[in-house]
């Protein structure tokens, strides 16, 4: 493929894993890698600076969305074809990107997003009870269909990344990017893909009770204040 | 008794429209602002010494006592000041974000071989 693609990882506090998610991707041939640290307390800064790849840096933390759209927008003025969004916490794995990409390269859709819930995957009990209430609330409040609302693993085509929209800055980010894509009437695909837990992982951002109560209260915001 | 809640009502509007004319010298509140202001604390006073006048008022929108007249105007206000400001705080966080972002695109680091 011609394509130039970008990998973009907002990355906040992970000086201990990112440095083996650069690596899997680098080695797996990924080479436009733009990591936007959201004013990371960790070494995180630190060890980005040790690989080559573009490193973005928030002097003030402005959260994941907010990050993600840094990001994107940088890998669009460098003139990206195909924009990957990826975790910075280990939890994607590099082996799916292929399926991921396939549908864009193959002009079938404009965007695909990654669904741990169309393969066998262990989501732990109370992970999967928030994941399918955060699906719930998608199709309450825009009427859209998906297996899996909040997965931070997606592929988007140059087009659909010049349309889809970011204004929220943390985590509604999700919900706001599928909305976006309904909106637009970007044409999407869902992959099924693996996500690998671990303890740190599964305490953090949409996994929380208090973080969906946050994503909640931000789209509720955000439908009637803007 | 009653007066001297009646001077302090005074002493407070005439402190609060006073702030709000310096603000509005200040050109950080508009006109509509100082009028706005102006007229909330004016009446404020004008209830406080003719509190009758306030029954007349919730007497026509069918409320019995002119007390919870008040009390209800003020949550309606709050609500739609509390609205106002998290509008603008909203506004002022997706310039904060902008800004950061500029910021962190012109000065992007080259991490090892990249540039």
């Amino acid at each position: 493929m011609n394509e130039t693609i970008f990998i973009v990882i907002p990355a906040f506090n992970e000086g201990k894993n990112i440095g083996s998610v650069l690596l899997d991707l680098l080695h797996a041939g990924y080479s436009n890698i733009v990591v936007v640290d959201d004013c990371s307390e960790d070494n995180t800064l630190k060890v980005v600076s040790g690989f080559p790849v573009f490193l973005l840096h928030h002097a003030i933390n402005r959260g994941q969305g907010a990050s993600l759209k840094t990001g994107i927008d940088f890998a669009l003025k460098e003139g990206a074809d195909i924009i990957i969004t990826f975790d910075s916490d280990g939890q994607h794995l590099v082996t799916d990107l292929p399926a991921m990409l396939e549908p864009i390269t193959r002009k079938e859709a404009d965007m695909t997003v990654g669904s741990r819930f169309l393969k066998r995957t262990d989501v732990p009990f109370f992970r999967k009870i928030l994941l399918k209430g955060s699906v719930g609330v998608l199709f309450l409040f825009y009427r859209i269909k998906m297996s899996d609302a909040h997965n931070g693993l997606r592929v988007l085509s140059r087009s659909a990344a010049e349309k889809i929209s970011i204004t929220c800055d943390r985590m509604a980010h999700a919900s706001e990017i599928i909305e976006e894509m309904h909106k637009k009437g970007i044409r999407f695909r869902e992959v099924p893909i693996t996500v690998r837990y671990t303890n740190e992982t599964l305490k953090k951002g949409h996994g929380s009770y208090l973080g969906a109560f946050k994503v909640l209260t931000a789209m509720a915001l955000k439908k009637i204040g803007r | 008794m009653y007066w001297v809640v009646n001077i302090f009502i005074i002493i407070v509007a005439l402190f609060a429209i006073s702030r709000a004319f310096l603000r509005f010298k200040d050109k950080k509140v508009g006109g509509t602002g100082l009028v706005f202001w102006t007229i909330l604390w004016t009446l404020a006073v004008v209830f406080a010494f003719a509190p009758q006048g306030v029954s007349y008022f919730a007497d026509i929108v069918g409320i019995q006592r002119g007390t919870d007249f008040v009390v209800y105007l003020s949550i309606i206000l709050l609500f739609y000041m509390i609205f106002r400001v998290y509008v603008r705080f909203e506004s002022i966080e997706q310039h904060v974000t902008k800004l950061t972002r500029e910021l962190a695109i012109k000065d992007r680091k080259k991490g090892d071989d990249k540039n």
